[in-house]
């Protein structure tokens, strides 16, 4: 993604950072409020996306990021709920418990050469763990009935609790936008090389002196840190928690989808991917409403099959390798 | 403390259980191992041969024998149908690719699914009797699946041993490359395979119906579990997926008992990341 360097790229990136900064003036009454509800959606799961997509590009399959969602998602309601601690507070306590989680799951998977389909299997079983201890804790979790957020009666600050959609949506602008400052301070820095390399081949990295289990270790923990603030800001907006929304492999493997469809190598891939997987899961809704139940999903399903097989770079990546070929020589 | 006659009934039920996880895990190992692919949407196949028996034994009144063997059948061309359909034009895709095609295939069935018969739950009943051995019964409903299981393991060994065509699996499992080079058609080795997987799951279909209700979700309820078995045993390995079954069973059957039903799954999820690290090429593997 070098197009951004160009005055065109520039520009563009001005003009849709105004659009969507000045976008709740344009959406009010009931479908500006819809909207602003779809475009809060995309914002919190593209972040997740994005916090994928720092492991996925590295060969990184992770098929267990519900684990760090709902482990981050369900701190904070649980701090919430029961001890009345801020959810300021208790963001920095999912987060931090998160990343801590992720680290003693990462160390081993790095230290014990764990990759490929293991790694993706491994991950798996920890988002199935997180699931199954969510529903097995019903008296403190609510088991599969799930958990609403405790309300504060009016708007506050201090409980991150507001009936007005347009605070969330700055909010979580703001996140999404976060995320992407973190991917692209990634993507220059001596860590891309490096990871680079230990995805390519871990022995050769390790022989050229890149320190192979703190690279990945530390990739781990960022992407599920970053995974956790989004299981907050989900937490924070919907004000209900469940485990098989924000746990277990449906969830993860939504997260999956969106980020390939979008393409992971590129910043703005999963944003896309989970822009475009959001709106057709949401047209299709609207389009069968409660008439056939399933029937959205299952087009869902059909559609992401024919992507996958039809279009194996994801669509932005498709698109930006494209645009990318025609100045000679612009883009490597 | 526990009473160990309830101990020593969960582990028999282990065992039992046992038996049909293998003919899960073998059915999706033998496809992992000869086209390197892990079927996400495996045990969703099993779902769907579930409802064919339900719906032809209890709506259409067909022999429950009869209903099994459609299973069979059905399972054997769902197989067919996910390899060449979706498994084919993308063989030399990048793995992740694969294995999300066939994560979305999971979303397409359980949605259809839902679909097409809501989200009830369905059995079928059976008027089987159940015996009792010192004070521990054992159920019909149990050890017929369980002796069908093994004898249907005992027929997938001998096929794979004593056949052109199952030496000709093993072979592709083995090296995929060298067996063009023998000559032999690697894609009809992988449909035949395909084939046999998918027999493997209407088996498995047809087992579990026995004991299980069926629902569009069912699916979930097996599939981490087959996926892990898998690993466990080593990728690929079928000795290994056979012991690793009865591993994982009992674990769930006996943690079931003394805490609960979720807790006996996260304590075999648990054993299982730990043995990765263990033994990351599965209970039987050699170190590397």
């Amino acid at each position: 993604m070098r197009a951004t360097g160009s005055l065109a790229g520039r520009v563009t990136a001005a003009a849709l950072g105004a659009l969507l900064l000045t976008a709740p003036l344009f959406l009010t009454g009931g479908w500006g409020q819809y909207g602003l509800h779809v475009l809060i959606q995309i914002f919190i799961w593209s972040l997740i996306g994005q916090a994928w997509s720092l492991m996925g590009r590295f060969g990184l399959v992770s098929l267990g990021h519900g684990a760090f969602l709902g482990l981050g998602a369900y701190t904070v309601a649980l701090l919430w709920n029961f001890f009345r601690l801020t959810p300021w507070i208790g963001a920095v306590v999912a987060v931090a418990g998160t990343a801590v989680f992720a680290a003693v799951v990462a160390y081993p998977c790095s230290r014990f050469r764990v990759v490929g389909h293991y790694f993706a299997l491994v991950t798996l079983a920890v988002g199935e763990v997180i699931r199954l201890l969510i529903i097995a804790e019903r008296d403190w979790t609510g088991g599969s009935l799930g958990l609403t957020l405790r309300s504060a009666e009016s708007d506050s600050l201090l409980a991150i609790q507001f009936a007005d959609k347009r605070v969330f949506y700055y909010g979580t602008l703001a996140v999404w936008a976060a995320g992407l400052w973190v991917w692209r301070r990634l993507d220059r820095s001596m860590a891309r090389a490096a990871m680079e390399a230990i995805g390519e081949d871990e022995t050769a990295a390790a022989s050229v002196g890149i320190h192979v289990t703190r690279f990945k270790i530390g990739i781990t923990v960022l992407s599920a840190a970053l995974t956790a603030v989004g299981g907050v800001a989900y937490a924070q907006y919907i004000a209900y928690v469940n485990p098989e929304t924000l746990s277990g492999i449906g969830v993860s493997l939504r997260i999956v989808f969106a980020v390939v469809l979008g393409g992971m190598y590129s910043l703005l891939g999963p944003t896309v991917g989970t822009a475009l997987t959001i709106a057709l899961s949401e047209s299709l809704r609207i389009v069968f409403g409660l008439r056939f139940i399933g029937m959205a999903e299952t087009i869902y399903g059909l559609l992401l099959v024919l992507f996958i097989i039809f279009l194996p770079a994801g669509i932005y990546g498709s698109l930006a390798r494209l645009l990318a070929r025609r100045p000679a020589g612009a883009g490597t | 403390m526990i009473d160990p006659i309830f101990l020593a009934e969960a582990a028999i039920n282990g065992v039992m259980l046992g038996g049909i996880l293998a003919i899960l895990a073998l059915g999706l190992n033998l496809i992992f191992g000869v086209i390197d692919i892990v079927w996400i949407v495996y045990v969703d196949l099993v779902m769907l041969c579930m409802y064919a028996i339900y719906f032809l034994s209890q709506v259409h009144g067909w022999p429950i024998w009869a209903a099994g063997l459609v299973s069979l059948g059905l399972g054997a061309l769902l197989g067919v149908a996910v390899h060449v359909l979706v498994i084919s034009p993308i063989l030399t895709s990048p793995p992740i690719n694969q294995l999300l095609a066939t994560g979305g295939l999971l979303f397409f069935v359980q949605s259809f699914a839902t679909f097409l018969w809501t989200t009830d739950h369905r059995s079928v009943r059976f008027s089987l009797p159940s015996f009792e051995v010192g004070g521990i019964f054992l159920p019909a409903t149990r050890l017929i699946p369980f002796g069908i299981s093994i004898l249907a393991m005992l027929g997938l060994y001998l096929f794979l041993t004593r056949t052109y065509m199952g030496t000709a699996i093993r072979a592709v499992s083995q090296d995929r490359d060298a067996m063009s080079l023998m000559g032999a058609n690697p894609r009809r080795v992988y449909v035949v395979t395909s084939a046999v997987g998918g027999l493997m799951a209407g088996l498995a279909g047809a087992l579990l119906i026995f004991q299980y209700s069926v629902h569009p979700f069912f699916g979930g309820q097996f599939g981490p579990l087959t996926f892990m078995i898998c690993v466990l045993g080593g990728l690929g390995n079928m000795v290994g997926a056979f012991v690793a079954s009865f591993v994982m069973s009992e674990i769930i059957s006996i943690a079931g008992v003394i805490w609960s039903t979720e807790m006996g799954y996260v304590i075999a999820f648990v054993v299982f990341i730990v043995m990765m690290f263990v033994r990351p090429g599965g209970i039987l593997a050699r170190r590397e």
